[in-house]
């Protein structure tokens, strides 16, 4: 076996082909064995493949390397998957270019429903709470949340479902011996505790920019549904809707308000038909699991607890909490509706905050917490 | 030196030899010119200029001299010389003034320390150009005699003529000084940084305003410098007299009685900030002197540039170090800084998309050295006003309604600080926080609360004490409470994590 997957780590490394021509190639020769063994001529009667890739194939430097790299595996706790191993996810198999190795770290048995919470990296702060909280309510209902570690929105969704004590798993665009980008090198640790990172590239893969597109693939591929929870006009996530639609995917996106330019992408998306979505029932409606919805009531108990928040509030303080249940509010409007004066504003802001009940975001707007 | 003036005795002596015209004690080229403009002057005012050996000395001679003001000392001393002028008055006058080839008077920088000097020394008259007179008249109990020419000058020493006495009304020129172009009352909305800059005035707090462009931050802070309290006519006397050296004044001036309001470019050299050069001038810093020193787009500022900065801001002064002399600018300017909140300047701006990326967005405001943030007490943040604010007629308080308020709190301070040679909130020492500020229990529980929750940096913790004090003053209140700190703590923003995490 351990000889075996030498041969696959190997095929995986040639360069200068696509995943869906070396998947085509093993399934002609039956195991990357054969392929190793092949002479030139034997290659080159192959129709698809050029005489570049024919030499990528024959190269004796690049066939040496493949201990190296099996080395760096071990080393950094990779591990390799190949598509004819049974414990593959079956979902990814059955796309049109499945990566013939898939590098994890953690574990990566997919049983469950898997939902890919995307977005831009380039997130508000009302997409990233979004994402973060559609996350936390997934992973609680026990749904696995795949994303792309990206900064911004995949970024908060994989801290959602961690929040939400789910599993998650992030799919890479560089070798998983990288972390990128690197501030999230805390995040990716605490990820491979309970879930995976996954990539089809073997270590020492740079994040290039073209990686990042063909990552987007196996981020639908391995979920049963999509969600866009913010993205431009033109941002990257769009490609990950477009797999989704080609590998029959649902597609989920979040509204957003139709001024805002960084929501430009959902909104279209869900005038073309993606599912509109305010919360995770409404993911879970879509694959018939919303009966065994008993954690509804989580929803109603933190609707009580606000309520008796409010209660203990004194008078300044729940003409701010009314405020600013509309959404978050910048100060000097504050002031106006509140009719207070602006020192005893500021003071009571950040009193509030002190106790946990409204937040600053830059810009000094405020934003009630519950 | 430096914004003080020395007195030059001018020595002169005809002798016999080979005709010629020398003058000694260390004068640099533009006094040694003199020796032309002096010649010239002295014909065409129909005197005669001797044909013999002319010495003239400058004492004391180990000090350096420069400029044209010599020119009537070094001209009275060679028409005295020669019997041409009555010499026996003539020590209790003081001259000053450039000539021109006709013997016309030209007024010349840095009247108002020579005024002041000739009066601490006892000199009862001061005859100088006429444009200079309104500045140097400010100086009490000196005979301020302006003279347009050096026949005017000859004429009045002979008594052939005397120079009318030239006075100004001091109390007057403080009237008018109220009127600025600008008011406070001009800004729409932008209620929490109005409130935040009438904190920074009534402590003298340094701060930093962040927002996109065209948020108004250049506005506010030129309108500040209209609620700062007003001047006393000893700082009013302290301000002229460093513009009166850097050549600043405006024409017909004779005493600065609004606190200036300085705002150079960010391209400036460090010298022209702190001042410097081969004949030391004043920079930026000292003509803000007692004003406003705003520093726009703060982060475009040369690194070297904002780091020479930091000592100023604490000392109040400037000590520009040359291998002969040593000179001492006075430099207690209150410093405003404002900076976009990343380079394109749209981040966090609700109407407009942010071209930045993340790292360019950290290291935008991470430019800022930590010890030069350390030396800004308050952060406010600059939202754009929506059109429909611009136009609403919401009524906002006048300048000189909030410079009032600011007065008292200042009035508070200054009696606080009595014999401690500070002045305001903003120059307390650790040691003084430590007297001045002290908190009662529930205030300190609220600063141990925020640190913990809040993410605030630990060099905050000494600003937020200095600015609840100055909060706590604007209420007269004698203790800081814990409302007083919670809103200090509002004017930290950027040591929040959330800035730059």
């Amino acid at each position: 076996m351990f000889e075996k997957l030498k041969y696959w780590i190997w095929m995986s490394s040639v360069p200068g082909m696509g995943a869906k021509k070396k998947y085509d190639l093993v399934n002609h020769f039956g195991d990357p064995v054969n392929i190793w063994n092949s002479s030139k001529r034997e290659l080159m009667d192959v129709p698809f493949l050029t005489e570049e890739n024919v030499n990528a194939l024959l190269d004796r430097n690049k066939r040496s390397e493949t201990m190296g790299i099996m080395d760096a595996l071990y080393r950094n706790g990779i591990k390799a998957i190949t598509i004819k191993d049974p414990e593959y996810p079956d979902c990814l198999r059955n796309i049109y270019d499945p990566p013939i190795v898939l590098y994890y770290k953690g574990r990566l048995e997919i049983r469950q429903l898997s939902i890919a919470v995307v977005g831009s990296r380039r997130a508000t702060y009302y997409g990233k709470s979004v994402a973060e909280r559609i996350s936390a309510e997934l992973a609680a209902y026990g749904i696995n949340v795949v994303s792309g570690m990206a900064r911004g929105i995949d970024s908060s969704a994989h801290r959602g479902a961690l929040k939400g004590g789910g599993r998650t798993i992030g799919v890479m665009g560089c070798g998983l011996d990288i972390v990128y980008p690197p501030e999230n090198k805390e995040l990716a640790e605490r990820i491979t505790e309970s879930g995976a990172l996954v990539s089809e590239y073997v270590p020492g893969t740079a994040p290039l920019p073209a990686n990042f597109p063909a990552r987007n693939r196996i981020i639908s591929g391995i979920s049963q549904g999509v969600l866009v929870v913010e993205a431009g006009e033109k941002s990257g996530s769009l490609i990950t809707v477009g797999y989704a639609l080609e590998q029959g995917r649902e597609v989920f996106a979040v509204p957003g308000n139709i001024n805002s330019i960084s929501s430009a992408g959902t909104n279209r998306l869900i005038k073309e038909g993606a599912r509109l979505v305010t919360s995770a029932e409404d993911i879970l409606e879509e694959f018939n699991l919303i009966d065994n919805l008993n954690q509804k009531k989580e929803g109603e108990r933190v609707k009580t607890v606000q309520k008796s928040i409010f209660s203990a509030l004194d008078e300044k303080e729940r003409m701010i909490a009314e405020c600013l249940l509309e959404g978050p509010m910048h100060i000097d409007l504050l002031v106006r509706q509140c009719k207070m004066e602006m020192q005893s504003l500021n003071t009571t802001l950040v009193m509030m905050e002190l106790k946990g009940l409204v937040e600053m975001l830059p810009g000094k707007h405020y934003r009630l917490r519950i | 030196m430096g914004i003080d003036g020395y007195i030059v005795e001018v020595e002169t002596d005809i002798g016999n030899g080979i005709p010629g015209f020398e003058i000694v004690g260390l004068a640099d080229v533009a006094v040694k010119e003199s020796k032309e403009r002096v010649k010239a002057a002295i014909r065409n005012s129909s005197f005669d200029f001797p044909v013999r050996r002319i010495t003239v000395n400058l004492a004391p001679a180990s000090k350096k001299k420069e400029g044209s003001s010599f020119d009537l000392p070094i001209a009275l001393g060679i028409l005295s010389a020669t019997g041409q002028v009555d010499t026996r008055e003539i020590e209790k006058y003081l001259f000053i003034g450039e000539l021109s080839l006709d013997g016309k008077l030209k007024p010349v920088n840095g009247i108002l320390p020579v005024a002041v000097c000739a009066m601490q020394q006892g000199v009862e008259n001061l005859i100088l150009p006429c444009d200079n007179a309104g500045e140097a008249a400010v100086v009490k109990g000196l005979n301020v005699l302006p003279a347009r020419d050096l026949e005017e000058v000859v004429a009045h020493l002979n008594g052939w003529k005397r120079i009318e006495r030239y006075t100004v009304d001091v109390d007057k020129l403080f009237e008018n000084s109220i009127n600025h172009d600008v008011d406070f009352s001009d800004v729409k909305g932008q209620e929490s940084v109005k409130r935040a800059l009438e904190v920074a005035a009534s402590g003298g707090h340094n701060c930093l305003m962040i927002g996109s462009p065209g948020s108004g931050k250049t506005m506010l802070a030129r309108r500040l410098a209209t609620i700062l309290p007003s001047l006393t006519f000893e700082e009013a006397l302290e301000i002229t007299k460093i513009h009166s050296i850097a050549g600043t004044l405006p024409p017909n001036t004779s005493l600065i009685t609004t606190r200036p309001f300085r705002s150079p470019h960010h391209t400036i050299s460090e010298a022209g900030l702190i001042g410097g050069g081969r004949y030391p001038k004043p920079g930026e810093i000292s003509l803000a002197h007692y004003g406003v020193l705003f520093l726009d787009e703060l982060p475009e500022f040369g690194k070297q540039t904002l780091e020479v900065l930091r000592q100023p801001l604490e000392d109040g002064m400037v000590t520009i170090t040359r291998f002969n002399t040593t000179l001492t600018y006075p430099a207690k300017a209150m410093l405003i800084c404002a900076a976009n909140p990343c380079k394109c300047g749209y981040y966090l701006d609700p109407s407009r998309q942010c071209t930045c990326t993340p790292r360019q967005i950290q290291q935008y405001l991470g430019r800022l050295s930590g010890p030069l943030l350390d030396r800004i007490d308050m952060h406010i943040e600059v939202a754009s006003v929506k059109f429909g604010e611009l136009e609403s007629n919401i009524a906002s308080e006048s300048s000189p309604v909030i410079r009032e308020r600011v007065n008292r709190t200042r009035k508070i301070q200054l009696e606080r600080y009595k014999g401690l040679g500070i002045y305001s909130n903003s120059q307390l020492q650790p040691s003084m926080i430590k007297k001045f500020c002290k908190l009662d229990k529930s205030g300190r529980e609220l600063l141990e609360d925020a640190f913990e929750k809040l993410g605030l940096s630990a060099r905050a913790h000494s600003r937020i004490l200095k600015v609840s004090r100055t909060i706590a003053d604007m209420e007269e209140s004698e203790d800081i409470k814990a409302h007083h700190v919670a809103e200090a703590i509002h004017y930290r923003s950027l040591d929040r994590k959330l800035w730059f995490g």
